[in-house]
């Protein structure tokens, strides 16, 4: 128990003081799983918009295989990420290990299932009726889909900050694609594992709780933006 | 026409809202996203490719002792060159540069690194320090193993275990340090698989902090290594006591390979080298040497170079020859590669 209310305070004092290095490996966690998300948002707005209005033979097989993907272990998917961005392996030549950026590609790869999915069952949770009433109102396809979207748009946006959330919080393809290099590959999920590791139990449990601040404080802006819009 | 009739209705069609979604905007939208996301990547592309890096891939029982980074920060000041640790099990440090994912590795398992050498891939080892596995117990030391060999030691906690009044925790993971404790028990003339389903053998699978607080909670017996055992000590997160720690069983050896370019012609070689010179000069040795002088009371590891060289201690150096020379010496020609002076005594 001591060394939870110690990581309080570290935690505490750790930003308060404004300590460069948690400064550096947050920002650096902030603008990785941003990339991802965003790379992972632009994939999956089309395309969950594309499963959610459209009926096609197959259909519940690809949902299917969307949700199955949500349940991947990242330490799984780090591997077989290793596999394919080692130099020896197919992607090798991109020299995308033990970078920040192979980091954010392999945290797209994780959070584009969660992301279509969730954001198929919002546009799919939208009533029939809209998209018919648009239609019967002289809206091409698209223009009604898009209708829907937009009625969708809470359900759309919990969709794209769950996705952050998870990416920011994952350690396999961390640990694995970014080696956890001090300075340059370090992010709050590796620091948190390092640190726990070497016995500085106190460190770590303030790292998770940086990590905790920032996904709140994601999770509300972005909420507070959405609902001026 | 339709169309018009559509825009003008759409504040019913969205549920009351004023605002809606044109394809154009729709479309606005995820281009603009992808731009972001395009922005992002191209910075973190070019924040991360524009220096010169030294992999070194590593065990984590030594990168957890801090040694390394103080080392890496030394070679950069002189050398100017970046020195990445990445820190796994000797397995996959040594896979990762077989891979060519890494341009040298430092483990401390003989029988991996020269499998590593045979394979073609690792040359120019060089042994660079020492130290000693430690085995330690509850305060009180129920089976009063205190002073006695470790061969000696296991037995006596494997009578007491059967007897129900020790319990013996194990690694489980297939770690440097698993390895260390298979091949003691070996040793020690004891039948692991049979052990292994007794109740009084438990396995972690997990690293050497976790594994010394079930022993410590179980108030159980564990074979560790001594960075970790006294960084845990030393916090207060356990109080088990180290009960032997010397004696040529216990005997751990740190070396460094390279990745050889003739089968990765990507690696950085000629970097690797430089990092296998500096850790075997006088100045790098005596850095592996002080390290945790002032926080323990006593060295992590004990530098090899000198002693390999002068052969001042002939007991201590039969020991590191019987266990991790490799045909009688550190490298054999044969998986010697550019290494200039590097054998010269």
């Amino acid at each position: 128990m001591d060394a939870i209310i110690e990581g309080l305070e570290k935690a505490l004092q750790l930003i308060v003081s404004g300590d460069p290095e948690v400064l550096n490996i947050s920002a650096r966690s902030l603008l990785v799983s941003g990339t991802a998300t965003l790379l992972a948002a632009a994939v999956s707005l089309p395309l969950g918009l594309a499963i959610g209005v459209r009926s096609f033979r197959g259909k519940r097989i690809v949902r299917g295989v969307f949700n199955a993907l949500l349940g991947i272990p990242t330490v799984a998917l780090g591997v077989i990420l290793y596999l394919f961005f080692s130099r020896s392996g197919p992607l090798g030549f991109l020299h995308l290990m033990y970078t920040t950026l192979g980091i954010a590609l392999g945290q797209a790869v994780l959070i584009t299932p969660i992301a279509v999915s969730f954001i198929t069952s919002a546009i799919e949770s939208v009533d029939p009726e809209i998209r018919h009433l648009a239609r019967t109102l002289g809206a091409g396809e698209t223009e009604a889909s898009f209708a829907v979207l937009r009625e969708s748009a809470s359900g759309v946006a919990l969709a794209i900050i769950a996705s952050f959330n998870r990416a920011v919080a994952e350690l396999g393809i961390a640990l694995m694609i970014g080696g956890n290099i001090r300075g340059l590959t370090r992010v709050l999920t590796t620091a948190i594992a390092i640190e726990t590791g070497r016995g500085e139990l106190a460190l770590g449990i303030a790292l998770a709780i940086i990590l905790l601040l920032l996904v709140t404080a994601v999770t509300i802006v972005t909420s507070v933006v959405g609902r001026r819009r | 026409m339709h169309r018009q009739t559509y825009r003008s209705h759409r504040g019913l069609a969205e549920g009351g809202s004023a605002r809606g979604i044109t394809l154009v905007q729709g479309v606005l939208v995820v281009v603009l996203i992808a731009a972001v996301a395009a922005t992002g990547i191209v910075y973190l592309y070019f924040s991360s490719s524009s220096m010169q890096r030294l992999i070194v891939s590593t065990t984590t029982s030594l990168y957890d002792t801090g040694l390394l980074e103080v080392v890496g920060d030394r070679f950069w000041k002189e050398q100017n060159i970046n020195v990445s640790f990445v820190a796994a099990g000797t397995g996959l440090a040594i896979q990762y540069a077989q891979r060519g994912d890494s341009d040298l590795v430092l483990v401390h398992s003989p029988s991996q690194e020269l499998a590593f050498m045979q394979a073609g891939d690792g040359v120019n080892r060089k042994i660079i320090a020492y130290n000693f596995f430690i085995i330690v117990g509850p305060m009180d030391d129920p089976v009063k193993v205190q002073g006695l060999s470790a061969l000696e030691a296991l037995n006596k906690i494997r009578q007491a275990g059967e007897a129900g009044t020790a319990i013996w925790v194990s690694r489980g993971d297939d770690s440097g340090t698993h390895t260390k404790e298979k091949a003691l028990w070996k040793a020690a003339g004891i039948n692991l698989t049979k052990i292994r389903e007794e109740p009084w053998y438990l396995e972690a699978g997990a690293g050497m902090g976790k594994t010394l607080q079930i022993a410590n909670e179980k108030q159980a017996y564990t074979l560790s290594d001594t960075g970790t055992y006294l960084k845990y000590f030393k916090d207060g997160l356990i109080s088990l006591e180290d009960l032997i720690t010397q004696g040529k069983d216990l005997l751990n050896v740190y070396s460094v390979l390279a990745e050889s370019p003739s089968k990765q012609a990507d690696v950085n070689f000629e970097g690797a080298m430089k990092f296998i010179r500096f850790l075997v000069s006088q100045e790098g040795q005596d850095l592996i040497g002080s390290y945790g002088k002032e926080e323990y009371g006593e060295p992590l590891f004990y530098p090899a170079v000198q002693l390999l060289k002068e052969k001042a201690n002939p007991e201590l150096l039969s020991w590191i020859q019987g266990y991790a020379y490799l045909n009688s010496s550190e490298c054999i020609p044969q998986y010697r590669y550019q290494e200039g002076t590097l054998y010269e005594t």
